[in-house]
């Protein structure tokens, strides 16, 4: 299968990536002044929300893709990465969570302009499964699902940009996103998280790639060689369908 | 493509003269929100930020009422399918609903926004600071309108209508509440009206120029079949 090739070796990079970045970030880089070992959670945090917008975006041009060309592999590519990104963005809230209720002793502050946003985005594609589940006709779920796709694509950077401009900056900000202030030897387990991070995100998605084409494979073949009658049919479901009608 | 817009905008408003459906609807909600309010708030009055929030939460969900009838009929009386056969771009059928939202939109205000000053708001805005409101008024509707239209077409199809209309279009508007609800504030404080702001009309202004142009792209994907 296509999206099996070299899933071994692009596994065992991001196991040796992360867990160089996560030991590089705990036995390496300097505690923080002010936060202590707390602020060691930003190795996680900061990573995982970087992916998980970048994961948002790609399933937006991926949907733009979907609709230039109607075809449906571009709405599974999508698919999974809005799904994936989704769970990852539940980890983001929890561990910005976390990150709050220890630096400044709120379980949720409304004055990280950043944190907050994201909330908005995730109740947004949150609501992208329920959206496709709805919907029965596959050819139809997909486009719908395209166009919500490229409108909440367009709505993150939209969304960041009002919410920054709502804050008052009472607190300064620790860590900014681009690197201007972090210190050198954060620098380096910091882009390592990243890195591994985003192989993470890549490997998750080539796996659950592999598994839709290769269930939707087995059921083409099953039909095959047992006849229609044999293979149930498929039920009402948010996953794209694919090739179920070889 | 003016004729098209021109047509489906009369047909629009005159169902809604003939057989008042939506407006009334929104109209009924919104005073009855602000009744909820006062009871809720246990306030009397009030002013500044507290009364922007109470204005702006009052209009965009009497504006979800309105957005979730918005393609009904044409779905259920075969409205679109007519459209469809048409030699029309489609791009028609958006603005024509996108316009009559829009009215209907400012049609709610008429109603609402005095019910709010009479009912709820403390402080006397003066004429400057009304033109100002009607200003961030009929900004916010151009966004909320082309919102309302695209989910409005997007939920029509599903079964879930009615519950996914506010789920998908309340996250796509809170860039919209966040600089509507910062723009009124200034407007009805108790110690007499302030300026606004510009980066805040910029935002609107931005919202509905970066929405319009997305909508005007993508809605043809919506009304084909």
């Amino acid at each position: 299968m296509l999206y099996a090739t070299r899933l071994r070796a692009l596994s065992i990079l991001t196991a040796v990536t992360l867990t160089a970045g996560f030991a590089l970030a705990f036995f390496y880089a300097p505690m923080d002044a002010d936060q202590g070992f707390m602020q060691k959670i930003f190795y996680v945090h900061v990573p995982l929300a970087i992916v998980a917008l970048c994961g948002f975006i790609f399933g937006g041009i991926m949907a733009i893709q979907h609709l230039r060309t109607g075809d449906s592999r571009y709405d599974l590519r999508s698919y999974v990465a809005i799904h994936l990104s989704l769970v990852l963005g539940a980890g983001v809230l929890i561990t910005g969570s976390i990150w709050a209720k220890a630096s400044w002793g709120h379980w949720w502050v409304w004055d990280e302009p950043t944190l907050v946003s994201f909330l908005i985005i995730f109740l947004l594609y949150a609501t992208y499964q329920p959206l496709r589940f709805s919907i029965e006709d596959p050819e139809r779920q997909g486009r719908y699902a395209s166009v919500f796709a490229i409108v909440a694509g367009a709505f993150v950077p939209l969304n960041f940009l009002a919410v920054r401009l709502a804050q008052s900056y009472t607190h300064p900000r620790v860590f900014a996103t681009t690197d201007g202030g972090l210190p050198a030897k954060m620098q380096l387990p910091f882009y390592l998280c990243l890195i591994g991070m985003a192989l993470l995100f890549a490997t998750l998605w080539r796996y659950e790639m592999a598994s839709k084409n290769t269930s939707a494979k087995l059921r083409s073949l099953r039909r095959k060689l047992a006849g229609d009658e044999a293979v149930a049919p498929r039920g009402r479901s948010a996953a794209p369908s694919v090739g179920t009608g070889s | 493509m003016m004729h098209a817009v021109d047509a489906l905008l009369r047909k629009e408003l005159r169902l809604e003269l003939r057989a008042p459906q939506a407006v009334p609807a929104m109209a009924l909600f919104s005073v009855t929100t602000l009744v909820v309010f006062h009871f809720a708030l246990q306030r009397g009055q009030v002013d500044g930020d507290l009364a922007a929030g109470v204005l702006w939460v009052t209009l965009l969900f009497a504006a979800m009422l309105g957005t979730s009838r918005l393609f009904v009929a044409d779905h259920e009386e075969g409205g679109l399918d007519g459209f469809l056969l048409a030699p029309v771009d489609r791009t028609a059928l958006l603005v024509a609903k996108a316009v009559s939202l829009f009215a209907f939109l400012v049609a709610l205000e008429i109603v609402a926004v005095p019910a709010f000053a009479l009912l709820l708001l403390g402080p006397t805005p003066g004429l400057g600071a009304i033109a100002r409101l009607v200003l961030v008024l009929l900004l916010a509707d151009v966004g909320v309108a082309v919102i309302g239209t695209l989910v409005g077409a997007l939920a029509v199809q599903t079964r879930a209508r009615d519950l996914l209309v506010p789920l998908l279009a309340l996250p796509l508007l809170i860039p919209v509440v966040i600089a509507a609800a910062k723009a009124t504030t200034p407007l009805l404080l108790a110690t007499g009206a302030e300026g606004i702001p510009l980066r805040w009309l910029a935002i609107l202004c931005l919202y509905d120029l970066v929405f319009g142009l997305l909508a005007y792209a993508v809605f043809d994907f919506l009304v084909e079949d």
